[in-house]
């Protein structure tokens, strides 16, 4: 098997599996077997897997530490909320999904300056330097976002920094938050935007920029001998990361009925970077599933009650420690290499032209 | 800062080529000049008035004792380090002011003493890597699947499996780089700078790790890659039957300075070489 076949497989196994889940929440919905806080959960668990998908593309493919993740996804939260807003009273549309479109396509623009306003200074800083640099970011953005207030008056969109007495309808009332929002969002929105995320993800790793984004991950000097402009590249990763989580900002933002900026906290970008290091640094299929399983299983520990985030905090370290371990590492190896053998059994001409190319 | 030239795609001509090499115009139009080059780290002077100048398609050696600058040069030339004194032209453009990357579309490529693949990746993407810069397209044919992006990356595949045919390695096109043995890493990197389309190849050790068989090998693959290509080569080298073997031209540092430069029997012969290597004499020693 090459690795080009390699790695179709494994780009389809991924589709597969997100279109399998939607699939089966969509049957549980129907048939009605699904807990009233579970479906609560759906929308979110999109917008988490979209948020891990984009920052293993920080994180793992460009191989920089980005501790501010949650503050693209505030800009987008915030930026759809108002775009919706504004779209509602101001130019009284009333079609949901259109509106959830341009809503999310302009959350994901706005975060996308964002990342390139956040990216020129912060590229240029290494390592440790850079997270922490990032980390401030979120903290700035949080904090601006405390301050917005912004209404909607007649067709006007009234924005003002620290002063809450504007005309018309106040759609982001500083540290209030978004107030009375549209709840637009819905699960085959969410759906939707994982299999967007997952597209450009995959797709920009299997393509000549994706390939300099992982050469300057793996020897910077190596990568510009040949002739790769790695700031150009890492911004490149960057500022898609942070359209995306523009882009599941906005959908979250528009799920809930209001939403305060305290919501995109520094420990919310944390939650995000352990979806990505639980599914495996640069591996899209485990973010996924990492994300969709982080956040559903705080709702299933609700029997545990106030013990809940201290058994959350055990699963996780037991998980960490079974999936670093070499003898499970091995098993699951043996496996892998049995079900190969497996398909190849079924498909000997394959294996017999592979043999002759070799 | 000056603008990068286009040149010509360099055609690959059948090896063993017994073909004259055209242009052989050493010296009139040269590829590198280097004049006055040199580079101070606080106070230490690590190369100090580094003057060459590399006619085309000819192969020198750049030797000298561990610590004497020899992979400061290639530093330099490269501009992993900016020079503080002296100017380097290449093909007649002067770098001055020029990135790592603006050298390397200038026609500079270089391999590194301590292998820098990008080993998670497989062999054919290293090579792919290399093309970056000779076939293109951008970031949205890429993840939109247009149409230029499935016929850029066939060009990219076939040129990539022409390259590692160099060396013979085009079964091991599918493999993890960094699992590669030694020998085939150091190949695996001439042929990624190769890619580059370069008009000088700097070969910093290529040598190094190799047995005399593969050193041999290695040696007739310059050569080859030279006529091939039409390039010029420079290259570290430890190994005195490599670079005594395939080096017309010699230069040989010492604490950052030129000793001596010449033909390699004009080196092998030179007492200030051979001291700088040896040691002195002792006054009427025994």
């Amino acid at each position: 098997m090459n690795a080009k076949r390699r790695k179709l497989i494994y780009n389809l196994s991924t589709y597969a599996v997100v279109v399998i889940a939607f699939i089966w929440c969509q049957m549980l919905l129907n048939s009605g077997g699904m807990t009233r806080s579970l479906k609560g959960q759906l929308v979110p668990i999109c917008c988490w897997i979209t948020m891990a998908v984009s920052l293993n593309l920080v994180v793992g493919i460009s191989g920089e530490l980005s501790l501010g993740h949650a503050g693209f996804m505030s800009v987008g939260a915030f930026t759809g909320i108002i775009i919706s807003g504004w779209l509602q009273h101001g130019m009284g549309m009333e079609d949901t999904t259109l509106r959830l479109v341009i809503a999310l396509v302009a959350g994901g623009l706005l975060a996308g300056v964002a990342g390139v306003l956040i990216g020129i200074p912060v590229l240029r800083l290494r390592g440790d330097y850079l997270a922490i640099v990032t980390l401030a970011f979120g903290e700035i953005i949080r904090n601006v976002m405390n301050c917005i207030y912004v209404s909607v008056d007649g067709r006007a969109l009234n924005i003002d920094f620290l002063n809450p007495n504007l005309p018309g309808k106040l759609l982001l009332n500083g540290p209030n938050g978004a107030v009375s929002v549209g709840k637009i969002a819905t699960f085959t929105a969410g759906f939707i935007l994982v299999l967007v995320a997952l597209f450009v993800v995959l797709n920009l790793t299997n393509s000549r920029s994706g390939r300099a984004i992982m050469a300057i991950r793996d020897a910077r000097i190596a990568a510009e001998s040949v002739g790769i402009n790695a700031t150009k590249y890492k911004m490149m990763a960057f500022v898609i990361s942070a359209v995306l989580a523009g882009m599941a900002g906005a959908l979250y933002g528009l799920n809930y009925s209001t939403l305060v900026a305290g919501k995109f906290k520094f420990d919310q970008s944390i939650n995000v970077l352990v979806f990505v290091v639980l599914g495996g640094i640069g591996n899209t299929l485990g973010s996924v599933i990492a994300a969709a399983a982080l956040t559903i299983l705080p709702e299933l520990l609700r029997e545990f009650s106030n013990y809940r985030m201290l058994v959350y905090a055990i699963v996780l370290i037991l998980v960490m420690l079974a999936t670093n371990n070499p003898l499970i590492q091995q098993v699951t190896r043996n496996l892998a290499a049995r079900v190969k053998r497996l398909f190849s059994k079924k498909q000997p001409k394959v294996s017999v032209k592979g043999g002759d190319q070799a | 800062m000056s603008e990068v030239r286009q040149r010509p795609h360099t055609k690959m001509v059948t090896y063993p080529s017994n073909a004259v090499i055209p242009e052989r115009d050493l010296g009139k139009n040269p590829v590198l000049e280097c004049s006055h080059l040199g580079i101070e780290f606080g106070g230490l002077k690590a190369v100090e008035d580094f003057n060459l100048v590399l006619g085309r398609t000819e192969i020198a050696g750049l030797i000298g004792p561990n610590g004497a600058g020899k992979t400061t040069i290639f530093n330099l030339l490269t501009k992993v380090y900016q020079p503080t004194h002296g100017s380097v032209l290449i093909d007649g453009l002067d770098t001055h002011g020029m990135t790592t990357v603006d050298v390397s579309k200038a026609g500079v490529a270089r391999t590194f003493q301590n292998i820098r693949l990008f080993g998670n990746m497989s062999v054919e993407d290293n090579v792919r890597i290399g093309l970056h810069n000779q076939i293109k397209y951008d970031m949205f044919t890429g993840i939109f699947r247009l149409p230029r992006y499935f016929t850029k990356e066939k060009q990219q595949h076939e040129k990539a499996m022409e390259l590692l045919d160099i060396f013979g390695m085009s079964s091991l096109a599918d493999v993890k780089a960094g699992s590669l043995p030694y020998g085939a890493q150091r190949r695996l990197e001439i042929v990624r700078a190769l890619a580059t389309n370069p008009k000088l190849l700097l070969l910093d050790e290529p040598a190094a790790g190799m047995n005399p068989h593969e050193t041999q090998e290695l040696m007739d693959n310059i050569l080859r890659i030279r006529d091939t290509f039409q390039i010029s080569v420079m290259l570290i080298e430890h190994d005195m039957n490599l670079v005594m073997g395939i080096c017309e031209g010699i230069c040989v540092l010492n604490f950052g300075r030129v000793i001596a430069k010449g033909t390699p029997e004009e080196i092998q012969s030179n007492p200030v070489v051979i001291e700088a290597y040896l040691g002195k004499k002792k006054e009427g020693g025994q």
